[in-house]
């Protein structure tokens, strides 16, 4: 059945060889070529292209190695001065390195799906027909699958109490693409307490601090202090100029097209308030270059203070902190700690989202992936991915916008919300009732304003692509559907971070617990086939 | 797999058809966004072009002049040769198309007209279509089919989940009518509701005025005619006890006829004043100077033309009798069988008979006429899965030359093995200890079907010319990619296949006609469904 299931999706994924991709396909075209061409002493200084490497080393190794299989392929695709070159052979390349490195994603999510008795196929499933990941990478053009892949494998190894290997892997991925460290400080209280704590306690609360293994934290720490040392070493002399391509602070708070975050809504009130302002008569600096007229660069708010980057860390680090703490409460506790790793996994990636310094709309995906693999794990988590699913993949929409993809779009996406809207409630429900109802109406199981504010999501998507053109409107005012479409989606990852910072959700002692409790006690003995 | 280590099998299987349905939705999708056929080639382009056309001139000319070569209507360029329902299509869409973007319509400016939202428009026209007419009717064909099986006979293929899935995944409509673009599933989606009205309600009215329809959207329909005439004839026939027999067979006759003539002077009436217009359409419809066959089609004519060159030995008119000849001694065991021992299960399987015969010996086949084949043998493969999906199969790679053409390789490769893949999830779902070369076993494949069982010997014989023949398409197929053809052959490669195909198709008629003929005698009557 995997078998089979794999090689639907790697179908799938095969047709979009030469549809239309971003510009990120030259720009990874143009790292192959710098890192096959230049010394490594010049791979963080070049600026033959504007597309300059901002990515951690290893990422940079990692396209090092492709580019000596790219030169069978093409010899032209790795001259650093063929600036978007684009034969075919260099698309047949590049699309095929992307869906062969995404086997790595596939057997992590296959490692990790196995954890799982009831429903590891089921998740197995949901997993790999992704559609944000098979939009992003396979149409848009990323390596996300290969990043989500490995830090599957470290989750993998964590589960198995294999923590530092689990640390090891998660130090390769941090040195892949550094948009991970959002996820180090769940890593780090985790295997702080789960680990370095050798003494697990019942009820959460008292840590014996004479069970402290100083021997357990010096593995962890060499072990990454050995992945770091081996991906930053060489660069030992530069690492000012490496360190400021992966940091850039002058790109602004957010990206072209708004991610759907709190921002979005800042964003947003800020332009409300600057018309309001117009009509009222109060003067205010008025700006040329709109937020989202596509142009990467640093912008003043109008009548809102300006953020700082430091303002966007502190709120993503206070807003971490519960989450942080409750996972080191459970922690403790053996049965416990494994799946609150992965629920504290999300929730920091939600607060990420929230608040980060110029977020993408791509790093929806942090949250989507982990949620996705929770689903199966509780009723609660299948209900805010049923939710998320639809949200969270639909903001991703307006990252390929040629209409000739729009069908394309819908059907990858409906697709797998059949997936999650049809297989999930069987996994909760009783067989019985479903013969007697309609699967549909029981799935769900969401509230009436969920469902409302879903359907209000098909509307959107026939405003934005009918009504909107009939209107004309898409000569005057041609970015009005992208600001509706990412704050109406902040308005459901918003709605989702703050239900699923419920702290009665949380407690231990909730019922919903005990519900859980059995579902978790399958999480080790099991067997995929 | 075993049943009792897999928890998560009746999740998966018990509702495939929601995800499966969009999956083939999505293969369309997918298929879609690849070029069309004559895409950027001035000055005739291609398939897409003449559809464009026609509604260029269907929706800027008047009906009578449809046919008929005037100063706004060039029959020379892509002229209408479709039967006037096809007309009537083009003429909506092109409406449609006229309120959206006048210039893809204006009439002789638009020649060779092409821009990204036309196209756009043109393939979801295509998609509408099909989802409308095609899925719809195979979704109730599939539906009706586990009805009216009883539980102990109820096989994997005979569930509506996975039987409609693996019909709709079916990689040569998808390939043509998505990606060389053509409307055959109207067409076929006419017939195939035609069918169910026989197969499945027993409504003869309604199977009749759906069948003229689809023969009066593309006149290939024909290839299906003598089977729906010889089933309908003979049900005329059948006596009711407490009538009179005679009277009952007049009543039931008129009732039939009414309905033939009724639609099609319906659909005809817009277009004819006169006899003289009739003729003119049919002369369009039924163009005999344009020979035998076209490019390289993988009939009886087209391999035997190899040997004697057959359009200097005969004339056109000589060719056509030969071909009407062959045609019906090729096709006339399976009607007779049809009509003397009438069975419904008959119905399908001659229908399969009698078009392969067309397909095999008629004049003037395209090789896209193999799909007038291919969808009975789609409705037909829950009964014989191993036969179907090998015939399925050829007939996909037999049109291999056209989709090379149109650039459509990758398509075909992808739809061909997630078409392969979910065969083979369905041998899982069967329950037996299956894995992904069952599919090349023809004992597992009939014995997850519950259907007929051949001896030992047999089913080894068909397993390995099975994968003998997969190894043929292969070979051929990556002979025509990557080997060049000497110079004074350059068609080699199109032949090769082209007679590959011929033979087998031929050992498929032998076969299928076998199949009829052992099926017994059996007055339709009216189903029972069966409670589950």
């Amino acid at each position: 059945m995997i078998l089979e299931l794999l090689i639907i999706v790697t179908a799938v994924k095969i047709y979009f060889i030469p549809l239309y991709r971003s510009t990120d396909f030259e720009v990874h075209r143009n790292w192959l070529a710098v890192t096959n061409n230049l010394t490594i002493d010049q791979w963080y200084h070049d600026t033959t292209s504007k597309w300059t490497l901002d990515y951690p080393p290893f990422f940079a190794w990692l396209e090092l190695a492709l580019s000596y299989i790219a030169k069978m392929f093409d010899p032209a695709m790795v001259k650093i001065e063929n600036l978007d070159y684009a034969s075919e052979m260099t698309v047949l390349f590049q699309r095929l390195s992307v869906i062969i490195l995404d086997f790595v994603y596939m057997y992590g999510a296959f490692r990790c799906a196995r954890f799982i008795s009831r429903g590891n196929l089921l998740v197995f499933l949901i997993l790999i027909t992704n559609p944000g990941l098979i939009m992003v990478d396979h149409i848009h053009f990323q390596y996300n699958g290969f990043l989500f892949g490995v830090l599957f494998l470290s989750m993998a190894n964590l589960f198995e109490n294999n923590c530092v290997y689990a640390a090891f892997w998660f130090a390769m991925l941090l040195n892949l693409k550094h948009i991970f460290l959002y996820m180090a400080p769940v890593y780090v209280v985790y295997l702080l307490r789960a680990y370095c704590f050798t003494v697990s306690s019942k009820d959460g609360v008292h840590t014996p601090w004479y069970s402290f293994s100083v021997v357990n934290l010096i593995k962890l720490a060499a072990t990454v202090l050995f992945v770091f040392g081996l991906s930053f070493g060489p660069f030992i002399n530069q690492l000012p100029q490496v360190f400021a391509r992966l940091f850039p602070f002058k790109r602004g708070l957010s990206h072209a097209y708004w991610a759907p975050n709190f921002w979005a809504f800042y964003n947003f009130a800020d332009k409300i308030l600057q018309h309001l302002c117009l009509k009222f008569g109060i003067p205010v600096v008025t700006q040329e270059a709109s937020m989202t007229g596509g142009l990467v660069q640093e912008y003043q708010h109008a009548v809102l203070p300006t953020i700082t980057p430091a303002t966007t860390f502190v709120l993503t680090a206070v807003s971490m902190m519960p989450a942080l703490v409750k996972l080191w409460h459970l922690g403790a506790d053996t049965k416990y700690r494994s799946l609150s790793f992965a629920r504290c996994l999300t929730l920091c990636s939600t607060c990420a989202f929230m608040f980060g310094w110029h977020v993408h709309e791509k790093a929806i995906l942090m949250i989507l992936i982990p949620l996705s693999y929770l689903s199966v794990l509780g009723k609660m988590d299948a209900r805010f991915y049923t939710f998320m699913s639809v949200v969270g993949h639909y903001s991703l929409f307006p990252l390929l916008y040629p209409k000739k993809l729009l069908q394309i779009k819908i059907f990858l996406l409906l697709t797998h919300l059949c997936i999650v809207f049809y297989y999930l409630p069987i996994l909760y429900e009783p067989k019985t009732k479903l013969s007697r109802k309609s699967a549909f109406l029981l799935v769900p199981r969401l509230t009436a304003l969920q469902i409302l504010y879903l359907c209000g999501l098909i509307g959107l998507c026939f405003y934005e692509n009918v009504l909107h053109i009939f209107l004309g409107l898409d000569k005057t005012l041609p970015f009005l559907p992208l600001m509706i479409t990412s704050v109406y989606c902040a308005l459901g990852v918003f709605y989702f971070w703050v239900q699923s910072l419920d702290p009665t959700d949380w407690k231990f002692e909730n019922k919903n617990v005990t519900a859980r409790k059995e579902l978790l006690i399958q999480f080790r003995d099991s067997a995929f086939y | 797999m075993s049943k009792r280590t897999d928890p998560d099998k009746f999740i998966v299987t018990k509702y495939v058809l929601y995800p499966g349905l969009l999956l083939a939705l999505l293969v369309r999708c997918c298929v879609a966004a690849y070029p069309y056929s004559g895409r950027g080639a001035p000055p005739m382009f291609g398939d897409f072009e003449a559809q464009r056309h026609w509604q260029e001139v269907t929706v800027h000319t008047p009906a009578r002049d449809w046919y008929r070569n005037t100063t706004h209507n060039d029959l020379q360029y892509w002229g209408l040769d479709y039967p006037p329902l096809s007309a009537y299509h083009s003429l909506l869409l092109g409406l449609v198309a006229d309120w959206l973007e006048p210039e893809s319509v204006r009439l002789f400016a638009s020649r060779g007209y092409e821009s990204e939202t036309h196209e756009t428009f043109m393939r979801w026209t295509v998609f509408l279509s099909d989802l409308y007419f095609y899925v719809t009717a195979v979704l109730c064909i599939c539906i009706h089919m586990e009805r009216v099986t009883s539980k102990s006979e109820l096989s994997v293929f005979k569930r509506t989940d996975v039987s409609t899935v693996i019909c709709l995944l079916y990689p040569g409509i998808i390939l043509i009518d998505h990606g060389h673009f053509q409307y055959n599933c109207v067409s076929l989606g006419l017939f195939l509701w035609a069918t169910f009205f026989i197969v499945a309600i027993e409504n003869d009215i309604m199977a009749t005025i759906f069948f003229v329809l689809a023969l009066n959207y593309k006149q290939m329909e024909l290839y299906h005619a003598l089977p729906f005439f010889f089933y309908l004839l003979r049900k005329c026939f059948i006596t009711v006890t407490n009538e009179s027999s005679m009277a009952h067979l007049i009543y039931r006759f008129t009732k039939l006829a009414i309905a033939v003539i009724g639609t099609f002077s319906a659909v005809w009436y817009p277009l004819v004043h006169s006899w003289d217009d009739v003729l003119q359409i049919l002369h369009r419809l039924f163009p005999i100077k344009r020979g035998v066959f076209e490019d390289k089609v993988s009939n009886v004519w087209c391999s035997a033309n190899v040997f004697v060159k057959l359009k200097h030995v005969y004339n056109n008119e000589e060719m056509v009798r030969m071909c009407v000849m062959s045609t019906l001694v090729a096709c006339m065991p399976s009607c007779l069988d049809l009509f003397f021992r009438i069975n419904r299960k008959k119905f399908v399987l001659c229908l399969i008979n009698v078009s392969l015969a067309f397909f095999l010996f008629s004049y003037q086949v395209h090789e896209k006429s193999i799909l007038l084949v291919a969808i009975p043998v789609t409705i037909y493969l829950p009964d014989d899965p191993f036969t179907s999906l090998w015939f399925l199969l050829l007939s996909t790679f037999s049109m291999l030359p056209l989709l090379l053409k149109d650039g459509l390789l990758l398509p075909l490769l992808c739809t061909s093995s997630i078409y392969l893949s979910f065969y083979s999830i369905a041998l899982h779902l069967s329950g037996l200890e299956t894995n992904i070369f069952s599919v090349l076993s023809a004992n597992t494949v009939y014995e997850a079907a519950k259907t007929k069982s051949y001896n030992h010997v047999v089913m080894k014989l068909f397993s390995t010319m099975f994968f003998f023949s997969l190894q043929g398409m292969i070979l051929l197929g990556l002979g025509s990619l990557l080997v060049k053809p000497p110079p004074q052959y350059p068609d080699l490669f199109p032949l090769l296949i082209s007679m590959y195909s011929c033979l087998h198709f031929i050992f498929f008629l032998i076969y299928f006609t076998y199949c009829q003929l052992q099926l017994p005698m059996c007055l339709p009557v009216q189903l029972k469904v069966k409670k589950n």
